[in-house]
């Protein structure tokens, strides 16, 4: 599928310049390709079980967002999240035990893949079904806006989950009540192997916004600095006007769906193509020619990310599954008989 | 104590929740400047303002998910379905999600929240405004489900409900907004988990909630011109469902009949006949008699919506034949 990008509204450029700032971007998106790939292969290792979708390919749009937020900020996400909650900084051990259904894990073995969640780092979990997680989102948007705090949230899902009602009633509600939240559209073009084209009457997404007189913006979701740039411009607006918007990331998964999409709806070439934009190797390249980076560093980097990333799985290999006889914990916030 | 119609005692419950907790608010469709439907938050906009009584579009999702983040990030939400029919369109909300946060994320948040909701018929509105589906949400682990049936248990269990860290489906009945009975003033709980008899007898017992309930207080009441003595139990808590008076009442009495005013398949006199299979077998005299609405769906026509919902000649009629008395 061809996409047109739609150059974003220009805010000065000045604001990420800095190499500290560069470097923490590359760092974090390289966490997401490593913790991924080592996520491929204990799936393939059954060391995981269940549905498992990858972020790999996507890392510029999830950073680029995620990292315009402060700690006390809100990230609600959807199944294909593990790179969601690493960026807002849940730490790769908690990702990785969830992952092989440990104890030690973010949801103690009980959520999986799909259902990470860290209220401490207020990543307020993965959520499996299409478009549900929207209304969550605009809850506690609503309960920012109640107790008067000056926090924001971002409500992220794919482009398939812009065709359900809850992304429709969501929008309506938070321009009507205006809430302090950041929509992100992670448009990667399709949903499972439907084509955006095949299954939304509007295929650039971000003027489905116009329908609730809603900011709405197109950015280059292969791009890291264009996505902060604009994610920093709309988190503002959130924040200081209570306004909110939809953010459309254009970008690609270079895997199938999940670890189970034999990937037969597109061509090889056209991965490829997407490839040659690898957001990771971009920011590289860019930086190598501001002399910001150099190889020895960037081996250093991937180095110090891949030790992480081990580490994780050796933790999560050596953690405990969760105790039979706490199968009915946590049904209940109380002790209720069944 | 006040006599009080059951949208007021609901209302005082629902007033003294809100002064005595600022994180107590309430969201739903038409439930501020139009008072309610049923008026049960009637004047409640005005007194807390509209922030803390928020209409809402015609959108049950965003209803119900509102209230589950706004829940999930410290505030008590009560969010009214102007009636149960119409929260089918975010069953995604009430069963993947409020049900299910909790334990799906490892017990990282809880959801407090009250889902208040009518259901019941008998007002010739047909198929999409007449049913009762409480043992829908009855199946659900991580729900609680209360079904109260005289105007001091709605007051004391919404009360109760409000102050609990669960989701609670808090189910009304349609036809009973305008019963009205003695309320105690001030601070009344009851708990979301207790079973009571509400006329004690000896040869036959009745299960009941909700509306049903007082049809079986009717029944019970004729009965005992006959010289029979049924003892009413009232099933206001659904899930978890306390057995205990029932258990003990079937102990005494040997007979049982449940009465609900939804379908009998796969209902709540099934699950409570189950039960009482399992822990009261050998005292029974007579098998369980579940008594439920007609399996269809509801008609308009009078004559035909009466016979479809469960009554007072019902509940007599298979007391007597359960006691060999026909
Ligand atoms: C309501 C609902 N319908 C169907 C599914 C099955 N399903 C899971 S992911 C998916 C595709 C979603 O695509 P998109 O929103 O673009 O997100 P992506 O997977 O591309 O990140 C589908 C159909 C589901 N989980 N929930
Ligand atoms: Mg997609």
């Amino acid at each position: 599928m061809k996409v047109e990008q739609r150059p974003a509204a220009s805010p000065s450029k000045d604001a990420l310049t800095d190499k500290a700032t560069l470097l923490k971007l590359y760092r974090e998106m390289l966490l997401v390709r490593r913790f991924e790939e080592k996520t491929a292969e204990m799936y393939q290792a059954a060391k995981i079980g269940g549905f498992c979708h990858l972020n790999i390919g996507e890392e510029a749009t999830i950073v680029g967002t995620i990292s315009a937020l402060r700690p006390k900020d809100y990230v609600y996400s959807t199944y294909r999240e593990h790179g969601h909650a690493l960026a807002k900084g849940v730490e790769p051990n908690a990702v990785m035990a969830e992952l092989f259904g440990k104890e030690t894990g973010t949801s103690h073995g009980r959520g999986g893949s799909m259902h990470l969640f860290s209220q401490e780092h207020r990543f307020y979990g993965g959520y499996a079904i299409v478009g549900q997680a929207l209304p969550i989102a605009c809850g506690s948007a609503y309960a920012i806006n109640y107790e008067e705090k000056d926090e924001v949230v971002m409500s992220i899902f794919g482009d398939g989950a812009t065709n359900i009602g809850a992304f429709h009633e969501s929008l309506n509600a938070a321009k009507l009540w205006h809430l302090p939240i950041v929509f992100v559209c992670v448009n990667n073009l399709y949903g499972m192997g439907t084509a955006v084209n095949r299954a939304s009457a509007v295929t650039e997404i971000w003027k489905k916004a116009c329908a609730y007189d809603m900011t709405g913006e197109r950015v280059d979701g292969m791009d890291v600095l264009a996505v902060r740039r604009i994610t920093d411009q709309l988190v503002a607006q959130a924040r200081e006007k209570h306004e909110p918007s939809l953010l459309e990331c254009v970008t690609y998964r270079y895997r199938g769906h999940s670890m189970s999409d034999p990937d037969t709806y597109r061509g090889k070439d056209e991965i490829k193509e997407w490839q040659t934009r690898d957001a990771i190797l971009s920011l590289s390249d860019q930086m190598k020619k501001q002399k910001m980076l150099d190889d020895q560093e960037i081996q250093k980097i991937d180095e110090e990310v891949t030790a992480q990333v081990e580490a994780a799985v050796k933790f999560a290999e050596e953690s405990p599954d969760p105790d039979p006889k706490d199968l009915y914990r946590d049904v209940y916030a109380d002790q209720v008989a069944s | 104590m006040a006599v009080l119609a059951m949208r007021d005692a609901l209302n005082q419950a629902l007033r003294e929740e809100m002064k005595r907790d600022q994180a107590v608010f309430l969201l739903g469709e038409d439930i501020g400047l139009y008072d309610g439907s049923f008026k049960v938050t009637r004047g409640l906009m005005k007194e807390f303002g509209e922030k803390r009584v928020l209409d809402t579009p015609i959108a049950e999702e965003i209803i119900i998910g509102t209230a589950i983040g706004a829940a999930m990030s410290g505030l008590r939400p009560v969010a009214e379905m102007m009636t149960v029919n119409f929260i089918m369109v975010a069953m995604d909300q009430v069963v993947n999600a409020a049900a299910h946060i909790r334990y799906m994320f490892g017990g990282g948040t809880k959801v407090p929240l009250v889902i208040r909701t009518p259901g019941g018929g008998g007002h010739q509105l047909g198929a999409q405004h007449s049913h009762s589906h409480e043992n829908w949400f009855a199946h659900v682990p991580g729900l609680k489900v209360v079904a109260p049936g005289t105007p001091a248990d709605a007051k004391g269990m919404l009360k109760s409900a409000i102050r609990d860290d669960n989701p609670v489906m808090f189910i009304e009945n349609e036809g009973t907004y305008a019963v009205k009975g003695e309320v105690p003033d001030g601070e009344h709980l009851v708990p979301l988990d207790k079973n009571e008899v509400k006329r004690p007898g000896e040869h036959i017992t009745i299960c009941a909630h909700s509306r049903m309930l007082i049809v079986a207080m009717d029944a019970a009441a004729e009965l005992e011109k006959e010289g029979i003595s049924a003892e009413v139990v009232d099933m206001r808590a659904l899930r978890p469902l306390d057995m205990a008076p029932v258990i003990a009442s079937v102990k005494k009495t040997s007979r049982l009949i449940t009465v609900e005013e939804g379908w009998r398949s796969y209902g709540v006199g099934s699950e409570i006949a189950s039960r009482v299979y399992e822990e009261a077998f050998d005292y029974l005299d007579a098998p369980v008699a579940r008594i439920g609405a007609a399996e269809v769906p509801a008609p308009y026509n009078k004559r035909l919506e009466k016979i479809a919902f469960p009554g007072k000649a019902d509940v007599i009629i298979t007391a007597k034949a359960l006691l060999g008395k026909n």
